[in-house]
């Protein structure tokens, strides 16, 4: 059966329009700074401002920090669910769900109740400590992705065998962790870490509310009160997600989903 | 070397059953870009037979199949059923019923709903869908399982449900795309016989896609058998598989031995196996002296000892005795090559012993002479 | 032979049978656990329970009901409306879409790109977005000009503004559908070309087809796959942020005020509103995984 392809085809090109339409207007948009004539002026004086190299900056050294923190939670957690507690499984994989159904804006309100100033655990005190809390509600945001990609790298390989050579050989946790573990699933991780750097770059909510001089921010910022300098920025922005979404595709092959936090 | 020349010509003819043409398949072809799929198939189907479609993965047969259901478009030729051009008609006006390798069963609905199904969309009266529904239920010896869904049922089961549906229509034609290749060795011989019989109780003319030859020789009044998008030959079981008229349809239907040899005397028929010299029972076309050669036997045809007449006779030593309960398989070596033969279990006859001298004869007419193989 | 040496985490690998190793098993998740309390359970616990309680900490229903007071209540309405519109909207071309890429008879690189494209989309989200939106269906943007110079169709003259509901809902299908693309084609993919070779075979026409057979497959997957859309939409901030500002009274921009500022005076009303931002999504995301597992029962 041939059905006829004109309406799937139109249907295709409708979707491409909408995808393009609006990259285009952003790129066209970025490029009027100068009346009546096409030129990078905005980029310029965009990338010359100090506070755009100060907050990328400041995003991007906590993307870093996220993904090791990241790194360091979920890959020995997920090893040791699936070697020695296989039984919690359905319970870790609900609370991994858990970032996915509570709005990054309800659990940021609730960081900052209960850990501001008169709090057991003062978060929010000082910058430095403010910095910590915003990097675990980054992991928090990212740990749906980096568990399921750790999961499903850490079931392609035969955890239990490697673990048990490993320690016939003379192997402590630590080293088997670090050097037989996380060498195998080196894949998982990197597609889990590039997710994670393009979810705290583009975060707003939670580094406007903890009052960090994030990237998110600074773009807000520059909308309210500039013409075409967003513009540009955008077209910033979307180049580095697209960047990571490609490393992404890149080593894992895999579409990722939605990231969170963003919108 | 057997004549191929005159195959296509042959091919039609071969073993058609008297009556009127019910099925024609006229010159078909398939092309998909510049390869073809299916080539010159011309075959003519009488009423209530049952032809299968035979081949290896790749040989058009599906083709063919989908083109007779509407689901390919062919590239030339033409479709007719009881004189009525079917060839352009889409597949929901054919009134041709189909049975799918994978079932195809409608997940959302009973057995009783799929079975309706044909009723339902024509847009039968209820009560007449539902009295067709349990003489079908009937028929595949089901009515158990009338409110099940498909997800329910064994894979046999749901084929038999797949049939049930497809009759229900009361089709012209029943085309069976591999029904049987996705279920247990075991169920496949009990389901395929049951196809048969319903076939035969309700007359359908009906065309039976496999690559299984036991299932073909076994069900079939007329196998096709094909390879590469063209046919090979059509004809009744006994002649495919006696009267093989290439070497494919020789080498797919039935098991063969294959002795390596040159051909001595092209007009006499002879060919020197391994220094011993074996007679056809025809003339050797298209060869000269000296031409590489191949002679296939089927084992059946293969006797020990040495026999009256004028048939061939071999030396060989005995390089394996295999009982196998009612059939003993006896593995005779020459120089290079060896034949297998099968005795029927005779407990009064001694049985050959291992590296003992054996003569083994067959008749001039089982000498299947085939072009040397380039790797067999 | 080699001895094992580690720290004192218990014997590697032994069967865990008795009682003493479960102990030691529980031990490598503890990281996970205490991390899952302090950043997950323990602060929505916290919002949830204060949002029962006044400011003597005595329980109470007030808070609740005060969720029904005007602003309040239309501040979730409009939320509802948004995200309703954007998922059935992003829903509906979503799976055109997919169904087109995965059945449609495209040649064979469409659907990769177009999953391709739909990860990177489903991430334009956020603060950038509303720029892209504000430059293309601004007044001077892009398309708003290309409309008036090519088709002389004056888009702001109908009354339409990109700072409004409809802008908002537009903007948001922009992340929305591919992400309808991505969950709904393993759905898609699930439909066998069998059951259309076959419904044809049986007779039946396209249209009957999607009747008896397409739909009532795809509806559950079509359903929660909205219903996701829906909670996507519902907790958004950034984008709706960036592009109305406070104009638009959604939900989550009420709870942003709140927390920045205790627009509401009253603490514990805020933390109500986020037990009912959790009600929503929640609900969703439980019908959704209810719906999928009905329509795997079918399809195993």
């Amino acid at each position: 059966m041939k059905p006829n392809r004109i309406g799937p085809w139109l249907i295709v090109l409708a979707g491409a329009l909408y995808f393009f339409v609006p990259l285009l207007g952003t790129f066209e948009f970025s490029l009027r700074y100068l009346r009546g004539v096409y030129s990078f002026e905005a980029y310029r004086i965009v990338l010359a401002d100090p506070r755009f190299g100060a907050t990328l900056t400041y995003s991007t050294v906590l993307a870093v920090a996220t993904i090791i923190a990241g790194v360091v939670l979920v890959v020995p957690t997920a090893y040791w669910i699936q070697l020695r507690t296989p039984k919690l499984r359905p319970l870790v994989e609900f609370i991994t769900l858990m970032p996915l159904v509570i709005p990054a804006i309800v659990l940021v309100f609730g960081y900052l109740r209960i850990y501001n100033s008169s709090s057991v655990l003062p978060l929010t005190g000082t910058d430095r400590t403010t910095d910590l809390l915003l990097m675990f509600s980054y992991t928090t945001l990212a740990l749906p992705y980096m568990y399921r990609a750790v999961d499903t790298g850490l079931r392609a390989i035969d955890v239990r065998t490697l673990t048990e050579a490993a320690h016939s050989l003379g192997a402590g946790w630590p080293t088997i962790l670090l050097r037989v573990i996380l060498p195998n699933v080196r894949v998982a991780v990197l597609s889990g870490a590039f997710l994670t750097f393009a979810i705290v770059i583009g975060e707003f909510t939670m580094a406007s509310l903890l009052d960090r001089p994030a990237f998110g921010p600074y773009l807000q910022l520059m909308g309210a009160n500039r013409a075409y300098e967003p513009s540009a920025l955008a077209v910033i922005s979307f180049a580095i997600t697209w960047a990571c979404m490609g490393l992404l595709q890149l080593f894992a092959g895999r579409t990722p989903g939605q990231l969170p936090g963003a919108h | 070397m057997q004549d191929d020349a005159g195959g296509q010509q042959m091919a039609e003819i071969g073993g058609l059953a008297p009556g009127k043409t019910f099925l024609e398949i006229d010159n078909l072809q398939k092309k998909f870009a510049q390869t073809a799929a299916v080539e010159h198939v011309q075959l003519k189907v009488t009423r209530g037979e049952f032809v299968s479609l035979l081949g290896p993965s790749g040989c058009g047969k599906t083709t063919t199949l989908r083109m007779i259901a509407g689901f390919e478009t062919p590239s030339s030729g033409a479709i007719r059923i009881d004189g009525v051009d079917i060839t352009h008609r889409p597949p929901n006006q054919r009134n041709v019923g189909m049975v799918f390798q994978a079932y195809a069963l409608f997940p959302n609905m009973t057995v009783a709903e799929n079975i309706g199904f044909g009723l339902k969309v024509a847009k039968k009266p209820a009560a007449e869908i539902k009295r067709r529904v349990e003489e079908m239920l009937d028929l595949i010896k089901l009515p158990a399982l009338k409110n099940r869904y498909p997800y329910q049922l064994s894979g046999g089961q749901q084929q038999r449900v797949a049939l049930a549906r497809a009759l229900a229509i009361q089709p012209q034609v029943l085309l069976l795309d591999e029904p049987l290749s996705a279920l247990d060795a075991k169920i496949r011989v009990s389901l395929r016989n049951e196809i048969r019989s319903i076939q035969r109780t309700l007359g359908i003319t009906t065309i039976y896609v496999t690559h299984d030859q036991e299932e073909a020789l076994s069900l079939s009044d007329r196998i096709v058998v094909m390879n590469n998008g063209r046919v090979e030959q059509i004809g009744t079981p006994f002649e495919i598989y006696n009267f093989p008229r290439t070497s494919f349809v020789a080498s797919f239907v039935g098991t063969l031995n294959i002795l390596r040899g040159q051909v001595a005397d092209p007009a006499g028929g002879k060919i020197v196996v391994d220094g011993q010299e074996v007679i056809a029972a025809r003339g050797l076309e298209h060869t000269r002296a000296g031409d590489a050669c191949s002679v296939a036997l089927r084992p059946e045809i293969v006797s020990f000892g040495e026999a009256a007449g004028d048939g061939n006779h071999m030396q060989g030593t005995v390089e394996d005795v295999n009982f196998l309960g009612s059939v003993v398989r006896i593995r005779v070596r020459f120089t290079d090559n060896a034949i297998s033969l099968d005795t029927f279990n005779n407990p009064r006859l001694a049985l050959p012993q291992r590296g003992q001298t054996l003569t083994v004869s067959f008749p001039r007419e089982a000498v299947l002479a085939l072009e040397a193989p380039s790797s067999t | 032979m080699a001895q094992v040496v580690g720290p004192a985490l218990g014997p590697p690998l032994a069967a865990p049978s008795s009682v003493g190793r479960v102990s030691w098993a529980w031990v490598g998740v503890v990281p996970f656990f205490a991390f899952a309390l302090m950043f997950l359970i323990v602060p929505t616990g916290f919002l949830a329970i204060g949002g029962f309680r006044d400011n003597q900490g005595h329980f109470t229903l007030r808070n609740i009901v005060d969720l029904f007071q005007p602003t309040i209540l239309s501040s979730y309405l409009i939320s509802v409306k948004i995200s309703a519109a954007s998922a059935i909207g992003g829903a509906l071309v979503g799976f055109a879409l997919a169904y087109a890429a995965v059945a449609g008879a495209l040649p064979a690189w469409v659907r990769p790109t177009l999953m391709t494209f739909s990860g990177v989309a489903s991430n334009f989200a956020g603060v950038p977005l509303a720029f892209a939106f504000l430059a293309t269906l601004g007044r001077t943007g892009l398309a708003t000009v290309l409309l008036n110079k090519i088709f002389g169709f004056d888009l702001y003259s109908t009354g339409f503004n990109l700072l409004s509901f409809a802008g908002l809902a537009l903007t948001y299908m922009y992340f929305q559908i591919p992400l309808m693309v991505l969950i709904i084609a393993p759905a898609i993919d699930g439909l066998k070309r069998e059951w259309r070779e076959a419904s044809a075979n049986l007779g039946a026409s396209a249209w009957q087809y999607w009747r008896f057979i397409a739909l009532p497959v795809l509806w559950p997957p079509l359903l929660g796959a909205t219903l996701l859309l829906f909670a996507n939409a519902f907790g958004a901030v950034a984008t709706a942020y960036a592009l109305t500002g406070s104009s638009l009274n959604i939900v989550t921009l009420v709870l942003y005020a709140q927390i920045r500022g205790d627009v509401l005076h009253n603490e514990n009303l805020g933390y109500a509103l986020a037990l009912g931002m959790i009600f929503m999504t929640g609900m969703s995301n439980a019908l959704y995984i209810w719906l999928r597992g009905r329509s795997e029962r079918w399809l195993r």
